[in-house]
């Protein structure tokens, strides 16, 4: 990926931004984040199909942000990561500069996130086949078949917040999850303890989440936990229409329309 | 054994639907009593996790009521309360949750007769269902033994 470190070289030694957010070889066969500093570093970028992590989780830490201006290298869902992080109002283009990387694996330059935002719309979020078989299955079990499922599935749980660290919509100072008093979910690892941390999870990411994944990559126990943000993609595009990150901040749970269609409210 | 007696928690706002029980309650209107109602400024305010801690606490049925759309003290939080329901309503469906047990309604400070008709339908379903057991069996706490004294 030569075109990629020439870029991260160049915005380095202009000074134009102090750190470059990109993938670098971490131990065994995988890649892990790297953060520029010095013109000299940028030759350890790597860009391949293994960078599958999302980068746009950095954009809102602290210890990052206090280095000042960043650049990232962005593939299509760490661009729509960041589409909502500034609807958001958490990035702005003032400390953000965005080095794409197109499905094709070819870099793109945005002036701004305007650009990144209509980048973004040419390509909708669809869930892949095998996923979407999955929720047809677990959708045509019975409720109580279902809650068996859940239970069990997220018993291994262990709360380690992999998930929620991997996430870039995940950046509140402090979650629920940490909160004991009032102690809305047990901090050891209880059948319905999981269960609530992984509903509360999955309600905070509708309309937010854009189907990166990581969260499931992330997950030391491989636990499905994708399947319940997937779903609620689903439901949002079958009930309120179309599902993008915008500017505009339209997200599903923080507008309405008065004539929203429902058939359980008596 | 005693008859099941379900244990019903209402999350109902301040406008419309509490000042519509308490209507009920003027106008003498006789209804269940299985029901305990919890006051919010607007069902806007309702966290669909206290409802998950109802369930948690020992509740069999669950009832959210609030203002009729477009009637909002606050003008748009039944909107945005709707919306909400209705992912919360489907997340609890893929999860499992028995969603039978959670009535959602619109209940206007003057339709006293129409909440009693909410509060005795929920309970009738419900002791129809029977006692949320499942949800009962992995809750943190032992649930208490009943007595209604």
């Amino acid at each position: 990926m030569d075109e990629l470190i020439k870029r991260a070289k160049e915005l380095l030694e202009a000074s134009a931004v102090k750190v470059v957010i990109g993938y670098e070889q971490g131990t065994g066969n995988k890649t892990r984040a790297l953060f520029v500093e010095k013109p000299e570093d940028a030759g350890k970028l790597v860009f391949d199909s293994r960078c599958v992590q999302n980068l746009a989780a950095y954009v809102t830490k602290q210890e990052v942000k206090s280095k000042g201006k960043m650049a990232i290298t962005a593939t299509l869902p760490v661009m729509r990561s960041l589409v909502q992080l500034a609807s958001e109002f958490q990035i702005s283009d003032n400390n953000l500069v965005v080095i794409g990387i197109t499905p094709d694996s070819k870099i793109i330059d945005f002036k701004n996130l305007e650009e990144v935002e209509a980048f973004v719309h040419q390509f909708q979020i669809e869930i892949d086949e095998r996923n979407k078989e999955i929720l047809e299955k677990l959708e045509k079990m019975t409720p109580s078949e279902r809650w068996n499922f859940w239970i069990e599935e997220l018993s291994p749980c262990i709360k380690c917040y992999a998930c929620r660290a991997a996430c870039p919509m995940c950046y509140c100072s402090r979650c629920t999850v940490d909160f004991n008093r009032p102690q809305w979910i047990p901090v050891q690892s209880t059948e319905l303890g999981n269960l609530e941390w992984h509903f509360m999870r999955a309600m905070h990411l509708t309309g937010r989440c854009i189907d990166c994944d990581a969260c499931a990559n992330a997950c030391p126990l491989a636990l499905p936990i994708n399947l319940l943000t997937k779903k609620m993609i689903v439901d949002a595009k079958a009930n309120f229409g179309t599902y993008q990150p915008s500017l505009k901040g339209e997200n599903v749970l923080s507008t309405f329309k008065p004539d929203d269609k429902e058939n359980f409210i008596q | 054994m005693a008859e099941f007696e379900p244990k019903i928690v209402a999350f109902v706002c301040n406008w419309c639907t509490y000042a519509g029980a308490d209507l009920t309650g003027t106008s003498r209107i006789k209804y269940a009593t299985n029901v305990r109602i919890v006051r919010f400024p607007c069902t806007g305010r309702i966290d669909y996790m206290l409802l998950l801690k109802a369930f948690d606490e020992g509740a069999d049925g669950i009832i959210v009521s609030g203002c009729h759309p477009n009637d909002c003290h606050y003008t748009s939080g039944n909107f945005h309360a709707r919306r909400r329901w209705m992912t919360f309503r489907s997340m609890c469906d893929f999860m499992g949750i028995d969603t039978r047990r959670i009535k959602f309604s619109w209940v206007s400070a003057a339709e006293g007769a129409k909440w009693a008709d909410i509060v005795n339908t929920t309970v009738a379903s419900i002791r129809e269902i029977g006692p949320y057991d499942e949800y009962k069996k992995v809750a943190k706490k032992p649930v208490k033994e009943e007595n209604h004294g």
